[in-house]
């Protein structure tokens, strides 16, 4: 089985959890012997250079290189033999797309990057601008107009265009796009190939900007989700949106929850506490959508009480200062503190001095840092309004405009140790048993029945 | 001669309010007046008051020859007396046929028989005062909270002067033994045990209701038969279960008042059974064996253990930390904190606790206030830090230097406590209250 993948960011460069789970999910496929040709937008400057340079027809290069899997990465020493690695094909299509901008917020971020010098694809986007005065150029039989736009919805069709001559140049048997920005990739390949496609909803326009959606964002994921021939959900909370404010059939729309990669070997005593305060943790985009503003109430409650906690809110996003005031106005920044976006070793790191981490999303198809605060040992705190809360035990739930219940389970986590130890012991062990081999093996079931449904036409 | 002991459990507890971290020190009332009367209120309508009728029309109906035995908690009679006086009056009525029977428990329906002999005995002595005061009968036969026995406590029991005791017929007790012979302990032969038979007594609690049971609809005829069908040699059917069966976990609409007006009738005129109560089995059963049963068992889930009320963590750190108060508690002397320190001991607070996620879960949501085990965790602790603090106030610790609390006297524990006016005096708050709000003196509808 061969699956044409339009997915997001693999490392080095991993932002957020879509990244994370197109990347856990492929690697779960490989090892369900399903093999994939994973397609990234990319406009980072550090190729590898083992890639294979391919310059499509459009002028626009798509790097083709293999990527290979171990099977545990926490088990260095295994000789690694084709039983314990396998490969995929791994293509990187110059484009500005970046998962989680909105329109508005993909204009400032392109004439931020243009506006810097060396930025590598600066020339070719002088160069795009000035074709586009040139209007377009005939590629095959597709017409192709100004490659980098600053417009994002733009970007998406050119991207799907791409998406299209891939499709041409490649043999699979289904198509699998994850979230709206590669929905118009999918269905063009689907179009060119006549092979099914399948959308992976990780988030809906509703989750990204509460009732106040965007219609022409809207508009594409509908297009998307009435395209496909089958669609998975990140949770059933995402389920109900798709088939309640998209109106999409139920039968057609399934769920496969999300997992986490077990612990990188962590080098335990590197990383020592100096407080013999306790720490409560948010970390994850300043954004509405994360609910930055209820964990400073409840920590404001909290240190009322209380003197020996401390509270960091770890993330960037368009709330961040606006929540610096906040904290300010509560006179809680002794005990409050800020650290700007943090990644890779630092998000560990975070969650290693954490005691106690909090999600307070007020939408969260499905939420995949509490889940690696409980591979760190963390007891966790997450909102009803998430995905992830309708597989998890070992995790306090709360609502999360619930101020007051919020501040009173950091506070039971805090002082009562029965119930810390208990989060600490059980919680680990439930998250290792979400392994992203099962997320795979569903999304597998789905890719069969997908195929077996279609075959006998 | 054959028999059927028909018992049934009465307790409601005085559930907690939502009580958050920030209230500790500021806040000393812990309960919800508000649910708890409206549960009583219900309960009382749906099943107590209902049930009562229709047995006491039983008993008058079969004079001498129909019999059942309660066990009331002080804290239900407590609720009863603030909430449902009108059931006080009902019992007293029952009581009076002399063809009902009730049985000694704590006071609080606790799990004190687990932590401390001394205060297990006075919970069981004050239960029965209570009993005594209220229905003119000493009890003679003891059931523990959730029916939990093990060998100790059963010794416990026989030395607190009881001669009988209900327990479980748990099948991996039992083995391959029935539970329908008179046991006994096995270190004190004088004290018989009385086995639930759990099949026939979940029939009904259970399973009367339920469409997908293949046996269902359970008519008195199909159940008069299965009692027939018991083994000629076998001595007594315990028919053991909670009061709420009727009308609350069965509804009146499922057919269980017909089935239990049908059902004592169809065994009187057709069967040779009769009907007695456990001080009766006792008397006429011969006591077959020893039941050894070194680790304690209970009535719940499917397991029959302790696992609903002490299986975590959670539980664990809860139940030690409210029984290491009790020398604390001998200390400050204060009948107020200690009808508290008495309702916090129900063990419905600990089984809120349970975390045994998907068996039983249906029968732990019941009644329960709380969304998740780790919020009554949360609650049952922010109460117990304010009772603490309090606690930590009330006593002299001057007074006390170097008194080797162990060794004080118990009867100095309780010198000064007299539950009985402590009801009382929350009784006349309440009542002032209902009088200030209804000014016609209809205290209730």
């Amino acid at each position: 089985m061969r699956v044409l993948m339009f997915g997001w960011e693999f490392p080095p460069h991993i932002s957020g959890g879509l990244g994370t789970a197109c990347y856990g999910l492929t690697k779960g496929l490989a090892f369900q012997d399903v093999e994939v040709i994973f397609v990234v937008p990319k406009a980072y400057g550090d190729e590898d250079q083992s890639a294979i340079k391919l310059i499509g027809a459009s002028g626009v290069p798509v790097m083709q290189r293999t990527v290979q899997f171990y099977k545990n990465l926490t088990e260095e020493s295994l000789p690694r033999t084709e039983l314990t690695s396998k490969e995929i094909t791994y293509l990187e299509v110059g484009s500005m797309l970046m998962p989680y901008l909105s329109p508005e917020e993909f204009e400032t971020f392109v004439n931020e990057k243009i506006e810097a010098k060396d930025y590598k694809w600066e020339k070719l986007l002088r160069k795009s601008q000035e074709s586009k005065a040139v209007e377009s150029k005939q590629i095959g039989t597709i017409d192709f107009s100004g490659k980098y736009g600053p417009d994002l919805l733009q970007e998406v069709s050119n991207y799907g265009l791409i998406a299209a001559e891939i499709a041409q140049g490649q043999d699979f048997d289904l198509i699998h796009a994850h979230d709206w920005l590669t929905y118009a990739a999918g269905i063009a390949a689907q179009k060119i190939s006549g092979k099914p496609l399948i959308i992976h909803v990780h988030a809906t326009e509703y989750d990204r900007a509460g009732e106040n959606v965007n219609s022409l964002v809207f508009d594409i994921e509908r297009m998307g989700m009435e395209a496909a021939d089958r669609i998975i959900t990140v949770s059933n909370l995402t389920r109900n949106t798709v088939v309640n404010k998209y109106g999409i059939p139920e039968e057609k729309v399934f769920t496969v929850y999300n997992a986490v990669e077990p612990n990188a070997k962590i080098e335990e005593d590197s990383i020592r506490k100096h407080l013999n305060e306790k720490v409560v943790t948010f970390l994850g985009r300043v954004t509405f959508q994360k609910g930055p503003e209820y964990f400073i109430e409840a920590a404001y409650k909290v240190l009322q009480k209380t003197d020996d906690v401390r509270f960091v809110m770890a993330g960037n996003g368009d709330l961040l200062r606006k929540m610096i005031r906040h904290a300010a106005r509560l006179g809680i920044t002794k005990k409050f503190h800020f650290t700007d976006f943090l990644k890779g070793k630092d998000v560990d790191r975070m969650f290693q001095l954490s005691d106690v981490y909090v999600m307070p999303s007020v939408s969260e198809p499905f939420g995949i840092s509490p889940l690696e605060a409980m591979r760190s040992n963390v007891p966790v705190i997450i909102s009803k309004q998430s995905g992830v809360s309708e597989i998890l035990k070992y995790a306090i739930k709360i609502d999360f405009w619930d101020v007051d219940a919020m501040a009173d389970a950091i506070y039971g986590l805090v002082k009562y140790s029965a119930l810390s130890d208990m989060f600490s012991k059980h919680g680990k062990t439930e998250v290792d048993n979400l392994k992203w081999e099962n997320a795979a093996k569903n999304t597998k079931e789905q890719y069969t029945a997908l195929l077996e449904n279609i075959k006998p036409q | 001669m054959k028999s059927i002991c028909l018992y049934f459990q009465i307790h409601q507890p005085f559930r907690l309010k939502n009580y958050r971290f920030f209230e500790i020190g500021a806040d000393h009332y812990y309960f919800d007046d508000y649910t708890n009367q409206s549960i009583l209120r219900k309960v009382a309508r749906k099943s107590y008051l209902p049930a009562n009728q229709l047995f006491l029309k039983l008993i008058e109906q079969f004079p001498g020859r129909f019999k059942i035995s309660f066990s009331i908690t002080g804290i239900a009679l407590d609720q009863f007396a603030l909430y449902a006086p009108e059931l006080i009056d009902s019992f007293k009525e029952l009581a009076a046929t002399g063809q009902v029977e009730f049985l000694a428990e704590t006071y609080s329906h606790s799990l004190v028989s687990l932590s401390n002999e001394d205060e297990f005995q006075h919970q069981v002595m004050t239960h029965s005062e209570r009993i005594e005061e209220l229905f003119g009968m000493k009890p003679k036969v003891f059931r523990n909270t959730e029916l939990i026995y093990s060998d100790q406590i059963g010794e416990q029991v026989y030395r607190m002067g009881f001669k009988a005791m209900l327990t479980e017929g748990a099948k991996h007790i039992l083995g391959w033994k029935s539970p329908n012979f008179l046991y006994y302990n096995v270190h004190q032969p004088k004290l018989k045990l009385l086995l639930r038979n759990f099949k026939l007594s979940d029939d009904l609690a259970f399973r009367f209701t339920n469409q997908e049971w293949s046996e269902w609809p359970l008519t008195a005829d199909k159940y008069v038969d299965w009692i027939k069908g018991v083994d000629e040699n076998e001595d007594v059917i315990n028919l053991f279960m909670d009061y709420e069966t009727f009308g609350e976990h069965q509804s009146a609409e499922s057919g269980i008042f017909e089935f239990l007006k049908e059902f004592p009738k169809r065994i009187i005129e057709e069967t040779d059974f009769e009907f007695l109560t456990p001080s009766e089995v006792v008397k006429t059963c011969q006591p077959i064996a020893p039941l050894p049963v070194p680790f304690p068992i209970s009535w719940a889930d499917e397991e029959r253990d302790l696992s609903a009320w002490l299986g975590n963590e959670l539980q664990n750190e809860a139940f030690s930390k409210l029984y290491s108060l009790r020398n604390d508690l001998k200390l400050a002397n204060s009948p107020e904190l200690m009808a508290d320190w008495s309702y916090l001991q129900a063990s419905d607070h600990f089984y809120y606790m349970c975390t045994k996620f998907f068996s039983d879960q249906a029968v732990h949501n019941y009644f329960n206030p709380y969304g998740s085990p780790y919020d009554a965790f949360i609650n049952y602790m922010n109460v117990l830090s304010d009772f603490i603090l309090r606690l930590e106030e009330a006593i002299d610790r001057d007074r006390y230097k170097g008194v080797i609390v162990d060794e004080l006297d118990e009867e100095m524990l309780y010198e000064a406590i007299d539950r009985y006016a402590l009801v009382l005096k929350r009784l006349r708050k309440r009542r002032t209250q209902l009088e200030r709000n209804n000014p016609k003196g209809q205290a209730k509808k």
